[in-house]
């Protein structure tokens, strides 16, 4: 991890009519650090996130995002970031090879180095003998490790992983975790949200965000000893029992 | 104990383009009358399949199943005015208002809101102030309220819920399981399913399935003491380092990280700690901890997944 900052946001804002998503929040994420964001359903997550990934233009504020602003330049963010979530992620009726194409495609990769990049990932994933089965038909566990290799085909600088383990049984969850502690130590930023505590306590940095803003950011050991409590499941409850709003 | 469900042997395949995928394979419990019961297992176990089978929406390949002592193929319609079901999906109508849904389903069963209305109170409260509202307007939380009280309009024996808290955060998924609780306390036998393991604790008793199969069936407590080993919670200043470590040490049978520790069992039960400490405290570890503990339920469920 270096000291150089893959995202840096400050008093990034987003308003929806008279309804602040998120308000004001101000953070910065190190290179090649696993950062989690944390937060209760409609606490401005999904927002922040997606403005992060230059989805969705922030009210106001600044951010700048593997080094691209985010105003500016969010063509170029997208193409220096890769982004996975529970919900969208492969093509469920093209095989493994066919989505890699198709990814590696948009991204801008030449045939060869899809090709090389696709032998690669089939061979750390021990998935040789599955490269033209349709991805339908593979059990949930492999569809999450091989979309997570996927959002990584352009070798972003950054990847959004957006409650990547939900559903999944805990011994691929942890099988999952250790992919993401490599691309962390390969350098790759990793900006996460998950609704298992347990997974929390694997970041190296952690912000819980309550009623649109960040209420607490720091190390899980420093943020277990601020809030006196047990792990971060005791801080992430202590904190998010004061949201005086829901998600609607 | 009478029985609200039973199930006898019971397999359930489906056609998948040229795959045939086995989603039951030989499922046999009872739920007791006014028992709290889980199941527990991640996503593909195959709890879906089942409930649809006790709902009697979907019917077995093989086996026989009972709730309230009623056959799910021949008493269909008698079982299906006393249950109450809950999909994962949402599904109610998104666009009738909150008020339009819950009498819509009160007129289907020739009920009214009124009738069992201590029933639903608890939940019914946290949602009136939308009752004027599209169903489909309603957040993720408020959405899962009208939905729980649509599906106890009828004051049901038995309760069905299929994954009521998945991607639910930590407070609401508490809060829930408080409802739950008070609903048990009414008479009605729940039966619901999550791939939460810290939720298998909150159950009377849970069933364990993965892969289309009962592992194990038991109190929580009653899982928990067949952890086969004992125990260790192990930590340190590096965690991945310290995991890499205990991995590749031939004294380490298994070692999985548990938020702050990683959990390990060794080869020999009756393993010596202090040439643990020491052969990580040579390879520089620092901070270095090692406690006995007891098992959690996802201990138990990864020790049976690897049998």
């Amino acid at each position: 991890m270096s000291n150089t900052a893959a995202i840096s946001v400050s008093d990034l804002t987003k308003q929806f009519g008279d309804f602040t998503a998120v308000d004001a929040i101000t953070f910065d994420v190190k290179q090649g650090e696993i950062f989690g964001f944390l937060g209760a359903n409609g606490a401005g997550k999904t927002t922040a996130m997606r403005m992060l990934c230059g989805l969705s233009l922030p009210t106001s504020g600044k951010a700048n995002v593997a080094g691209f602003d985010l105003y500016k330049e969010s063509e170029k963010i997208k193409k220096n970031i890769g982004y996975m979530s529970q919900k969208f992620s492969l093509y469920e009726d093209l095989t493994i090879r066919e989505n890699n194409r198709f990814y590696g495609g948009i991204y801008g990769l030449t045939d060869q180095q899809i090709k090389e990049k696709t032998q690669f990932m089939l061979k750390h994933l021990h998935l040789e003998s599955k490269a033209d089965t349709l991805v339908k038909a593979l059990p949930l566990g492999w569809k999450q490790k091989l979309s997570f290799s996927v959002s990584m085909i352009h070798d972003p600088k950054i990847v959004f992983l957006d409650e990547p383990t939900g559903g999944v049984d805990p011994i691929t969850r942890r099988e999952f975790w250790t992919m993401i502690y490599e691309a962390a130590h390969r350098g790759t930023t990793v900006f996460v949200t998950t609704h298992y505590m347990d997974e929390a306590e694997y970041c190296d940095r952690v912000s819980i965000m309550v009623d649109g803003k960040i209420e607490a950011l720091d190390t899980p050991a420093a943020l277990t000893k601020q809030f006196n409590a047990k792990g971060m499941a005791e801080v992430f409850v202590q904190l998010a029992r004061k949201a005086k709003r829901s998600d609607n | 104990m009478e029985s609200a469900v039973k199930v006898e042997r019971v397999f359930k395949n489906f056609q998948s383009g040229k795959t045939q995928i086995e989603a039951l394979k030989d499922i046999s419990f009872e739920v007791g009358r006014g028992e709290l019961f889980g199941l527990i297992g991640p996503d593909g176990a195959g709890k879906t399949t089942l409930f649809r089978i006790l709902t009697t929406l979907m019917i077995a390949n093989k086996g026989n199943a009972w709730v309230d002592d009623l056959e799910v193929v021949n008493d269909y319609k008698e079982i299906r005015k006393r249950v109450g079901y809950m999909p994962g999906r949402f599904s109610l109508y998104q666009d009738l208002t909150v008020e339009e849904n819950l009498s819509f389903f009160a007129t289907l069963f020739g009920t009214t809101l009124e009738e069992n209305y201590e029933l639903v109170k608890d939940i019914y409260v946290q949602i009136e102030p939308f009752k004027k509202r599209r169903a489909g307007a309603l957040s993720g939380g408020m959405k899962q309220k009208l939905a729980l009280s649509c599906a106890l309009i009828h004051r049901p024996s038995v309760l069905f819920l299929d994954e009521p808290t998945t991607g639910v955060d930590a407070v609401s998924r508490q809060e829930f399981w408080e409802l739950l609780r008070k609903l048990q306390l009414q008479g009605i036998t729940i039966i619901v399913s999550t791939p939460y393991m810290d939720e298998a604790s909150l159950c009377d008793r849970v069933a364990l399935m993965q892969d289309g199969r009962i592992m194990d069936i038991d109190t929580p407590k009653g899982i928990t003491q067949k952890f086969s080993k004992p125990l260790w919670a192990v930590g340190a200043a590096d965690m991945y380092s310290l995991m890499n470590d205990l991995r590749s040490d031939e004294r380490v049978d298994t070692c999985y990280p548990f938020g702050q520790y990683h959990h390990i069992t060794f080869a020999e039960v009756n393993q010596e700690i202090q040439g643990i400490e020491k052969s990580l405290v040579d390879k520089g570890h620092t901070n270095l901890s090692i406690q006995k503990i007891e098992p959690t339920i996802e201990d138990c469920f990864m020790e049976l997944m690897n049998q």
